[in-house]
């Protein structure tokens, strides 16, 4: 499959370039970039994508999902997940090992990896259990775990609560080359915990989670990090003193990175009020202050990546008391218009600072190909309309999981075309019967 | 005027009018409990279902009487005979009992917010009888309308409130419904049995009990639970009865007329001295007899019973 993106603005984080042009995918790789593909090269060309009008993007990576499968078949698979990120104009996902078995060694990584191959139209990189199980007491068998194609090695869901264990881990990941992705979170200041504490759990009368518990563990996995030399990301940050942590350790030049996530730049503790189930994730929701830091991290590097945390969960599992709610929130189909409207519209990061913490930042992280827009690159390409205003509608999504705290927003910006090596697995139907019909009418020509 | 509301949830949502409504109308149904023959027909033909997932004895007594001696018909369960222990989730619940078609929900539940969930699964009104540490709206009421019996109204008057303020209910209905009627609020606790962030509410804060009581009209003990030692909050029920636990020495720096309130059930000896509980200042028995009274009011003005039915 030879085919030409014609005329859109090409924006490569990688290199900090914009510029309005023409690309030509061929074999699952960019073979020419430029402004105008010479006529000689435009030859046995099977489609050209007409991107007037629109950006056109290294494919966006989601260094934070959870795809539930195997085990949790009834909230995502890796077929639905995939589909949802295809949607949402992601190319490549990365699913968290809180499976059920665990993705702990190299048997589910390896099924990961083939239920990926069948039936997800986006690349899927697992990422690894730190422990077996996710039980915090024995390491899991991350270099078998890393022939087998794990990208990183996580505590997500189950954060590492011993010290001595987090060390070994880290030493562990630095002596095969693999980034520790941590949930930063001190389970005895959380127990019970269901939203952030403040004045806003004391009014509803809810078990509050205190900052501290996140602080403390970003703190502590810093300090580790810099004694180990391990490759530290810390996961969906959200507090304020959290951030300023790690300012002040890249300041000094320890290797850590982290991710935010929407929720954490468009929400706040006040959206739970009225027992809002959907605004219930770990970590909880904080507040004003912190979310205003989470911008201001974002626009200054410190937070390098934003992934999405996507956590399906049924219908059930939200509809309920909130004490017993699931933690968690879809996002793969929300994330590219809440960038695009709540922080470069907004003002606080560039199009393209945006566009490269959603797929150079996460390539770099994890060290993977992708993230940049230059010849040789793989055709992992996002196309999409920044000027596309719509509606969030959970009814529309392509999750299995409808639990999104977004609904009824109203966004600017959104996918229309992505491709996977070189091959379109999403796009905008309303676009491509438009597109068929005139590019029917030019090939007479 | 009227109560427009389909739910009692809590008072934080209520404006003073509703509740001063509510006390009133609950000043007259307390006529009705002094007759002989305790029973009017204002609400014939009306079904009140109680759903007690929690443990309680006074509150679920207390609604059922109110319902009785308005002649509506309840129905009822305690969770521990109830589906809940098949595992049925508290929806499947709802929406069963609501396709029975009762009038009135009446819920207790240990989780927050609770009484909201049930209200918006179904058309019929919904009574909040304590969800979790949020809210205890027909405590609260029953404890103003005791003050008021006494003091004659709310506004004016300072109201210390006891105890483990972080896990009550009774706590922040009361700080609401007084708030909202002019008192001025104390919290009086250790700060380990504080809420986060309770500064943040317009209260006055005191962590030593002689000064929280110092010149109050009223203090509401709250109970303390053995759950909240074991939990690490305080070192154990001695060290807490001698620090925070209300006794006659400390409450001679309360007014001289100062009302004793406990919404119960008693640990007599930790967080009230037995001759408090049982002595002069204490009301905690009208309390009681108020806390049917203003259910009464409630069922009465939520299913609209006509202006003088109450009375004949």
């Amino acid at each position: 499959m030879r085919l030409r993106i014609e005329g859109g603005q090409m924006i490569d984080p990688a290199s900090g370039t914009s510029r309005a042009g023409d690309l030509l995918l061929d074999d699952g790789v960019i073979a020419w970039i430029g402004e105008r593909l010479p006529e000689a090269e435009a030859r046995g060309v099977d489609r050209v994508f007409d991107a007037s009008g629109l950006v056109v993007a290294p494919g966006l990576m989601d260094m934070h999902v959870h795809l539930r499968e195997p085990g949790h078949e009834y909230k995502e698979t890796i077929e639905t997940g995939g589909r949802a990120a295809a949607a949402g104009g992601f190319t490549a996902v990365v699913p968290m090992p809180n499976t059920l078995p665990a993705t702990d060694n190299r048997a589910t990584v390896e099924f990961v990896a083939r239920r990926a191959r069948e039936t997800s139209p986006v690349r899927v990189y697992p990422a690894v259990a730190a422990t077996r199980g996710n039980e915090n007491t024995e390491m899991s068998e991350i270099a078998d775990a890393k022939d087998a194609g794990a990208v990183a090695v996580t505590d997500d869901a189950f954060p590492l609560q011993s010290a001595e264990m987090t060390r070994r881990v880290m030493e562990y990941c630095r002596t095969f080359d693999l980034p520790l992705l941590t949930h930063c979170e001190d389970k005895a200041l959380t127990k019970r915990g269901v939203m952030n504490e403040g004045i806003t759990s004391t009014v509803m009368g809810l078990q509050g989670m205190p900052k501290a518990a996140e602080d403390l563990q970003v703190a502590r996995n810093i300090e580790l990090a810099e004694m180990t030399g391990c490759r530290l990301h810390i996961q969906h940050i959200s507090s304020e003193r959290a951030i300023e942590l790690v300012r002040q350790a890249k300041a000094r030049g320890v290797a850590v990175t982290c991710e935010t996530c929407p929720q954490y730049f468009c929400l706040t503790d006040e959206d739970v009020r009225g027992y809002n189930t959907l605004a219930k994730c770990n970590p909880p929701l904080r507040t004003k202050a912190d979310q205003d830091a989470v911008k201001a991290g974002l626009a200054d590097g410190t937070i390098d990546a934003i992934a999405t945390d996507h956590a399906p969960h049924a219908v059930n599992e939200k509809e309920c008391e909130f004490q017993t709610a699931a933690f968690g929130m879809t996002g793969l189909e929300t994330a590219l218009g809440l960038v695009l409207t709540h922080l470069v519209d907004a003002g606080i990061l560039s199009l393209g600072e945006a566009i490269g913490k959603m797929s150079t930042a996460p390539a770099r992280i994890l060290n993977l190909p992708g993230g940049r827009l230059e010849a040789g690159a793989p055709a992992d390409i996002t196309i999409f309309d920044p000027a596309a205003e719509w509606v969030v509608d959970p009814a529309k999504m392509r999750s299995r999981s409808r639990n999104t705290a977004f609904a009824g927003w109203e966004l600017t910006g959104r996918a229309v075309a992505t491709l996977v090596r070189g091959e379109i697995v999403y796009e905008d139907s309303a676009r491509h019967s438009a597109q068929e019909s005139a590019h029917g009418g030019k090939d007479r020509k | 005027m009227n109560l427009t509301r389909k739910d009692i949830l809590g008072l934080q949502e209520m404006s003073s009018e509703e509740i001063l409504l509510i006390l009133n109308r609950a000043a007259d149904m307390k006529e009705i409990l002094s007759r002989d023959i305790k029973k009017v027909p204002t609400l014939r033909g009306k079904s009140v279902v109680t759903m007690f997932f929690e443990n309680s004895t006074r509150t679920r007594m207390s609604f059922e009487m109110a319902a009785k001696i308005l002649s509506a018909d309840v129905s009822g369960f305690a969770a521990s005979t109830s589906s809940v222990q098949k595992g049925e989730s508290l929806k499947d619940t709802i929406l069963t009992l609501d396709a029975m078609k009762p009038d009135v929900f009446v819920i207790r539940h240990s989780a927050s917010g609770a009484a909201q969930f049930t209200a918006s699964l179904t058309g019929a009104h919904v009574i909040n009888a304590g969800d979790g540490a949020h809210e205890h709206p027909t405590q609260a009421l029953l404890d103003m309308l005791t003050i008021i019996e006494h003091k004659g109204g709310i506004e004016g008057l300072t109201v210390a409130i006891v105890g483990d303020i972080a896990h009550s209910r009774v706590a922040r209905s009361n700080i609401w419904g007084l708030m909202k009627l002019g008192a001025t609020v104390r919290i009086v606790g250790p700060e380990t049995l504080l809420p986060a962030e309770i500064r943040q509410l317009p209260v006055e804060v005191h962590t030593d009990l002689r000064s929280g009581i110092r010149g109050c009209d009223v203090v509401n003990v709250l109970r303390i639970q053995l759950e909240r030692q074991e939990a690490g909050l305080f070192p154990s029920l001695r060290e807490y009865a001698q620090r925070f636990g209300v006794n006659s020495n400390v409450l001679r720096e309360a007014q001289p007329d100062v009302l004793v309130m406990h919404p119960g059930p008693m640990n007599r000896g930790v967080e009230i001295a037995p001759d408090v509980a049982d002595g002069e200042f204490s009301v905690v028995t009208e309390q009681v007899t108020n806390g049917v009274a203003v259910r009464m009011a409630l069922l009465y003005l939520l299913l609209g019973g006509s202006p003088d039915a109450a009375s004949n």
